[in-house]
């Protein structure tokens, strides 16, 4: 917000070496601070129970040294690369192939997403991984709903996620019921939730309705772990049964899917179907959502994220309003949350904490708030990418940190930060995302 | 007043603490008549605005609108936007409040929200995309490109509102209080921050509003070459109370008027009044 707002103001940006060179001093100054203590000084229990310690300078050092340093490329990188003036850093021929890029990287997506399992049919870890990537895709589209569109953040997602998992689950192990009546009833569940979550929350702004999404969000969880008769408590819910297609169930049993088409079975062919399951179900959160943002409801979701008082003017009702997204986003959680419990086959509160909000939103602001490819980008970026750094050992959450801060510095508003409008009469051109307010509520 | 006012004002009194905003004011606003609010800064115009258009909830005294069917609702207690929704009362702002990240075009469909959400069956007909809906949001598109047309910015339909000139922001919203198909337009200074040739544009505009559309026009306006030009009825506000009204003519020559815009500076008020000539 800061660099958006700085911009006019061209000549005040400070810039030049003795800038550079002042706040990497600043930096390694705190960074000694900091770390000469935490590596500087080492300290352990020794042999008769006493404390000994040594000291471990050298280290020290080379912490300091490398927080200058860095601190002087970061600053040189946001003068070069930054969004202060990145009109002239790209060049009209790859500005070119960018757009030619943007218009055929979704389908191509999408094209690449259907061949998954024929192309890494024998990498079990691939197709997890893919499922694991699609449900945040899905989570990503249907929190992009209440944050992206109608501009609420929501920090306690992860609640219709675990309303959703345990209707599965408690529906499926105690009534029977199969995955396909329960996966409407998980949906229905969770909007039910998150219009009740909506009712006290819907004169809230801002960085009060965070909060109390915030304590909703742990309000669940904690019903979950202490209403042991019900949930099982910290123990989870196990032995939830695994999706059937249509009635049909994917294994080795006589009246399986591989015995009735004649073919061997194996433990793939469930991976797959649960890889298409989630396929369709994100692609239907897709569908649904990019068709109620051309329908009325999805305008006055977006022009309540814009403003909400000239929304009032016009005779719209804020309240229902509010509450539709609230229960739109919350239902396409609860349908997530049916698939990861059906995938998983046990849950456990742990699956729902904080955490998982905050990866959610993280997706849905890193991809650009209310851009359905940035977030499904932004998907594939934190999950996958998470994975990927895995060969950086116990440097992993460090490289993904200082991946993400580049990135927030590059693109401050998400991989993609304009808007696309809902109707023109000649021509659909993208709204750059400094018009596109953020929401306050 | 004599006639067949859509707006009556009684008595309205307006409290914030222990500060009387607006003190027993009434006042009525003709059928298809432009009437305009004026007084000095801090008079309580914007707060009977507020008022009517349910932004406030008004501390006592009655608001009464006769829709051209000469059904009355009592707006006090309506509130909210049930007064755009189901008196039909639209309103623009003292500051622009558009919905800068969407275009031209978007902003006029926002405003006809209730009417498309009747028609896309509260929005699961429009999810299965029926053809009454999409006849529905063509009529919508239409009606649109109609205002955007009347406002002269038909070229610019698809371009972000943000981007817009100062004054085709202010035209703009305009056009989108039109769209909810008003009875009552209130306008808050829409004149304000218009150069001349804009403000001249503006009147033709309002004038055509109230002609063509039969729309009932109430503005609050510092421009007083707008307020004499086109308004029918005047009505001058300050420290909260009616000071005077009638015919732009009557209003100008009389001395409390004078007076109320004298306060400190009499030069002022006299350039003031005479600029409307």
């Amino acid at each position: 917000m800061s660099a958006t707002s700085a911009r006019p103001s061209h000549a005040a940006q400070p810039s030049g070496s003795a800038f550079i060179l002042k706040k990497a001093l600043i930096s390694a100054a705190v960074a000694l601070v900091l770390f000469s203590l935490m590596i500087g000084v080492r300290t352990e229990a020794g042999p008769q129970g006493g404390l000994i310690y040594w000291t471990r300078f050298g280290d020290l050092a080379a912490m300091v040294g490398t927080v200058f340093g860095g601190s002087i490329i970061i600053e040189l990188l946001r003068q070069w690369w930054g969004p202060v003036d990145k009109e002239h850093i790209v060049p009209k021929p790859v500005q070119a192939a960018m757009s030619f890029a943007g218009r055929w990287l979704a389908p191509a997506l999408l094209v690449f997403a259907f061949l998954v399992p024929v192309i890494f049919y024998d990498q079990r870890y691939i197709l997890d991984l893919s499922i694991l990537v699609l449900t945040y895709v899905m989570l990503g589209w249907g929190l992009n709903v209440v944050v992206g569109l109608a501009g609420l953040l929501d920090l306690g997602y992860v609640a219709f996620y675990a309303v959703g998992a345990y209707s599965y689950a408690l529906l499926a192990t105690n009534f029977g019921l199969s995955f396909w009546v329960c996966l409407p009833l998980a949906g229905i569940l969770a909007a039910f939730w998150g219009v009740l979550l909506g009712f006290p929350v819907l004169r809230l702004r801002g960085d009060y309705l965070a909060i109390v999404t915030l304590a909703f969000g742990e309000i669940i969880r904690l019903v979950i772990i202490n209403w042991q008769s019900l949930t099982g408590g910290p123990n989870g819910v196990s032995g939830i049964p695994r999706p059937t297609l249509f009635g049909i169930p994917l294994d080795n049993s006589d009246d399986g899917l591989a015995a009735r088409l004649g073919i061997d079975f194996s433990p793939t062919h469930r991976i797959v179907f649960l890889f298409y399951l989630i396929l369709a179900m994100a692609l239907l959160t897709n569908w649904v959502t990019i068709r109620l943002r051309r329908l009325p409801i999805g305008r006055a979701w977006e022009a309540l994220r814009e403003d909400e008082v000239a929304c009032r003017a016009l005779g719209i009702n804020v309240t229902t309003t509010k509450l539709t997204a609230f229960a739109t986003g919350a239902m396409f959680g609860g349908f997530a949350g049916a698939f990861f419990a059906t995938r998983q086959g046990f849950i456990s509160p742990e699956s729902f904490t904080f955490q998982e909000s905050a990866l959610v939103l993280a997706i849905v602001v890193l991809g650009g708030m209310g851009s359905q490819l940035g977030v499904a980008l932004a998907a594939l970026t934190m999950i996958g990418g998470f994975e990927l750094f895995r060969g950086f050992d116990q440097y992993r959450m460090l490289v993904f940190g200082i991946a993400m801060v580049l990135l927030m510095i590059w693109r401050p508003r998400g991989l993609i930060g304009h808007r696309a409008p809902t109707v023109f009469l000649e021509r659909s051109q993208a709204i750059s995302s400094d018009l596109v307010k953020e929401g306050h509520g | 007043m004599s006639g067949d006012p859509i707006l009556t004002v009684d008595r309205l009194i307006m409290r914030f603490g222990g500060i009387v905003a607006v003190n027993e004011l009434s006042f009525a606003a003709e059928r298809r008549k432009i009437t305009a609010l004026i007084g000095p800064n801090g008079a309580g115009k914007t707060t009977v605005f507020n008022c009517i258009t349910g932004f406030y909830r008004p501390s006592g005294g009655a608001i009464r609108l006769t829709d051209d069917d000469g059904r009355t609702m009592q707006l006090e207690r309506l509130g909210d936007f049930r007064i755009t929704k189901q008196a039909k009362v639209a309103r623009t702002f003292q500051n622009i409040r558009l919905f800068p990240g969407m275009t031209a075009l978007e902003n006029l469909m926002v405003a006809q929200h209730n009417a498309l959400m009747r028609a896309s069956g509260l929005t699961f007909l429009g999810l299965i995309g029926a053809p009454s809906w999409r006849a529905a949001e063509e009529r919508a598109i239409e009606l649109a490109r109609t205002w955007l047309d009347r406002v002269g910015l038909l070229s610019r339909a698809d371009d972000a509102a943000g981007n817009l000139a100062y004054g085709d922001q202010r035209r703009l919203e305009i056009a989108r209080a039109m769209c909810t198909e008003p009875v009552l337009l209130c306008l808050d200074e829409p004149a304000a921050g218009l150069n001349a040739r804009e403000s001249g544009g503006l009147n033709e505009l309002l004038l055509s509003i109230r002609n063509d559309q039969g729309t009932s026009i109430l503005l609050i306006e510092h421009d007083m070459s707008v307020v004499m030009e086109i308004s029918d009825h005047v009505v001058v506000m300050d420290y909260g109370v009616k000071i005077a009204e009638g015919t732009p003519q009557a209003v100008r020559d009389d001395p409390k008027v004078i007076a109320a815009y004298l306060g400190a500076d009499e030069e002022e008020a006299i350039a003031v009044m005479e600029s409307g000539t």
